[in-house]
C-alpha cells in the first residue's frame, strides 16, 4: 500500500485543480485551476515510469545495459507541455474577447445567450 | 535517501498547488504559480526525466506565467480604456 | 445555483471520483517496481535507440522516431491551437488598431524596474545559444526539437518582459514568424511523406543511422530535431505575442 501512496498525488492535483474550477470566480483563476489539473497527468505518467534505482534513459557515456526510466511516458510529457501553452493560450483568447462583449470576468455572472 | 527527497519534493507539490488554487486573485496567482512550477520541475528531476524538465523550465517559469500576466494586462485596458 | 451550493456539490463528487481513482491506483504497479510485461515496450525502445538508430537519447529517439506519428500530431495541435488564437484575437469590426508609439508614452515600456529589464535583456542571447546547442544535440544529450523549441522561444519572451516596445517590435514585426511556423510544419510533414515514398512508411527513418555520439547520427532523429526546434519556438512566440498585440495596439472604435 505505501508504494502506491505516490499516485495519490496525481489524484490530489486533479481534484484541487477541479475544485479550483468549480469554485472560481475569475475566468483566468480558473485557466490557471485548470493547468494544475493537467499537471496531474503529467505526475501520473512519470511515476507510472519511474523504476526504482533507474537512471534517466539518456546513454551518452554509459552502457545501454545500464537501468533506465521509461523513457515513452517522458516522451508523452514532454510534448504535452508545450501543447498545454498554446491551447491555453487560446483559452486566455476566449476569455480577452467575452469580456469584450460582456464586461465580466466571473464565471458565475448571467451570460447573455445571443450575440 | 532517494525515498526520502522524492516524499518531500511530492508533498512540497501537493501544497503548492493548494496554494495556487486557493489564491483567489489571478495577480497574486502568478506569484503563486512560480513555486508550484519550481517544485514540479524538481519532481521532474527526481524521476529522472531531464527532457521534461527542459521544457517545463521554460513553460512553467516564463512562457505560462507572462501569457497570464499579457491577459490580464489586456483585460484591465478593457475596464480602463472602454 | 450559489457558491455554498456549488462547492457542496462538488465535494460530494470528488469524493467519488477520488474514491474512484484510489481503485483505479491500487491496480497499478507500485512506484518504482515493474514486472518484466510492464517494462516490455520500454525495454523495446531501449533496445531500439542506442545500438540501431545510433541515438543516446532514448526519449527523443520515441517522440522523433518510433512515436513519430505522434509528434506529427501534436505539431499539428500546435498549428491548429496558433491559427485559432489568431482568428480569435483578429481585429473586429468596431475596432481600431492604434500604433503603440503613438501613444503617450507612458503606455509602453514603463512599469518594470530596471533590474528586471537588464537581467531579462543580457541573458536573452545567451539562451537563445543554449537553445540551438538543445535542439542540436537533441539525439545525444537531453534536448530535442521540442524541448529546444521553447528554450529557443525563451528570448522573445525575454525581451518581452526586459525590453521597450520598439526593441521588442524590431524582433516580431511582420509576418516572419508565421512563415516560419508553416514552413516548418510543412518540412516536417514533408520528411514523412519522403519516408513514404522511399517506401517504408510515414516518419520513417530513412536518413543512414551515422557514427554514435556524434552531432550527424541518427539520422532523420536529428534532421527532424532541427525542423522541430523553429516550430516549436515559433508557436510559443506567437501565442504570447497574439495577445501582447492585442493589449498594446487594439482599441475599441471611439
Amino acid at each position: 500500500m505505501i508504494d502506491h501512496l505516490p499516485y495519490v498525488l496525481a489524484a490530489w492535483l486533479l481534484l484541487v485543480g477541479l475544485y479550483g474550477v468549480a469554485t472560481s470566480r475569475h475566468f483566468v483563476h480558473l485557466v490557471v485551476s485548470l493547468s494544475i489539473a493537467q499537471a496531474s497527468t503529467y505526475v501520473l505518467l512519470l511515476e507510472v515510469g519511474y523504476v526504482q534505482g533507474g537512471s534517466a534513459p539518456i546513454f551518452k557515456d554509459v552502457p545501454s545495459a545500464t537501468r533506465v526510466v521509461d523513457p515513452v511516458v517522458q516522451a508523452l510529457v514532454l510534448t504535452d507541455l508545450v501543447i498545454s501553452v498554446a491551447v491555453s493560450g487560446l483559452l486566455l483568447a476566449f476569455i480577452v474577447q467575452s469580456h469584450k462583449r460582456t464586461n465580466t470576468t466571473d464565471p458565475t455572472a448571467p451570460q447573455p445567450l445571443a450575440g | 535517501m532517494t525515498a526520502a527527497v522524492q516524499t518531500l519534493v511530492m508533498l512540497s507539490v501537493a501544497v503548492f498547488a493548494t496554494v495556487v488554487v486557493l489564491t483567489r486573485d489571478p495577480l497574486h496567482q502568478i506569484i503563486a504559480l512560480t513555486p508550484f512550477s519550481i517544485s514540479l520541475i524538481l519532481l521532474f528531476t527526481v524521476l529522472q526525466a531531464p527532457d521534461v524538465v527542459l521544457s517545463a523550465v521554460v513553460v512553467g517559469m516564463l512562457a505560462w506565467p507572462v501569457m497570464v500576466l499579457l491577459a490580464l494586462g489586456k483585460l484591465r485596458r478593457n475596464e480602463v480604456d472602454p | 445555483m450559489n457558491a455554498r451550493a456549488r462547492r457542496g456539490v462538488f465535494l460530494v463528487g470528488a469524493v467519488g471520483v477520488f474514491g474512484y481513482l484510489m481503485w483505479g491506483v491500487a491496480g497499478l504497479n507500485g512506484f518504482g517496481h515493474h514486472t518484466q510485461t510492464a517494462l516490455r515496450y520500454a525495454n523495446g525502445v531501449v533496445a531500439a535507440a542506442s545500438p540501431l538508430r545510433h541515438a543516446s537519447n532514448a526519449v527523443t529517439t520515441v517522440v522523433m522516431d518510433v512515436r513519430g506519428v505522434d509528434t506529427a500530431g501534436e505539431e499539428l495541435l500546435l498549428l491548429a491551437a496558433i491559427v485559432g488564437m489568431l482568428m480569435v484575437l483578429r481585429k473586429a469590426d468596431d475596432e481600431e488598431i492604434v500604433p503603440a508609439r503613438l501613444e503617450a508614452p507612458d503606455r509602453v515600456g514603463t512599469g518594470r524596474s530596471r533590474a528586471t529589464s537588464v537581467v531579462a535583456v543580457s541573458v536573452a542571447a545567451a539562451v537563445g545559444v543554449l537553445g540551438l546547442y538543445i535542439v542540436a544535440h537533441g539525439q545525444l544529450t537531453p534536448g530535442g526539437g521540442f524541448q529546444g523549441g521553447v528554450v529557443l522561444a525563451a528570448p522573445s519572451i525575454l525581451l518581452l518582459i526586459g525590453a521597450r516596445h520598439e526593441t521588442f517590435e524590431r524582433f516580431h514585426y511582420g509576418l516572419a514568424w508565421e512563415i516560419v511556423q508553416a514552413i516548418a510544419v510543412t518540412a516536417f510533414l514533408g520528411v514523412g511523406v519522403a519516408g513514404l515514398i522511399e517506401g517504408r512508411g510515414f516518419l520513417a527513418n530513412i536518413v543512414g543511422p551515422g557514427s554514435l555520439g556524434t552531432v550527424y547520427s541518427a539520422g532523420t532523429i536529428a534532421l527532424l530535431n532541427v525542423i522541430a526546434g523553429p516550430a516549436v519556438a515559433t508557436a510559443v512566440v506567437l501565442a504570447a505575442l497574439q495577445i501582447y498585440h492585442q493589449m498594446i495596439e487594439i482599441r475599441r472604435e471611439r
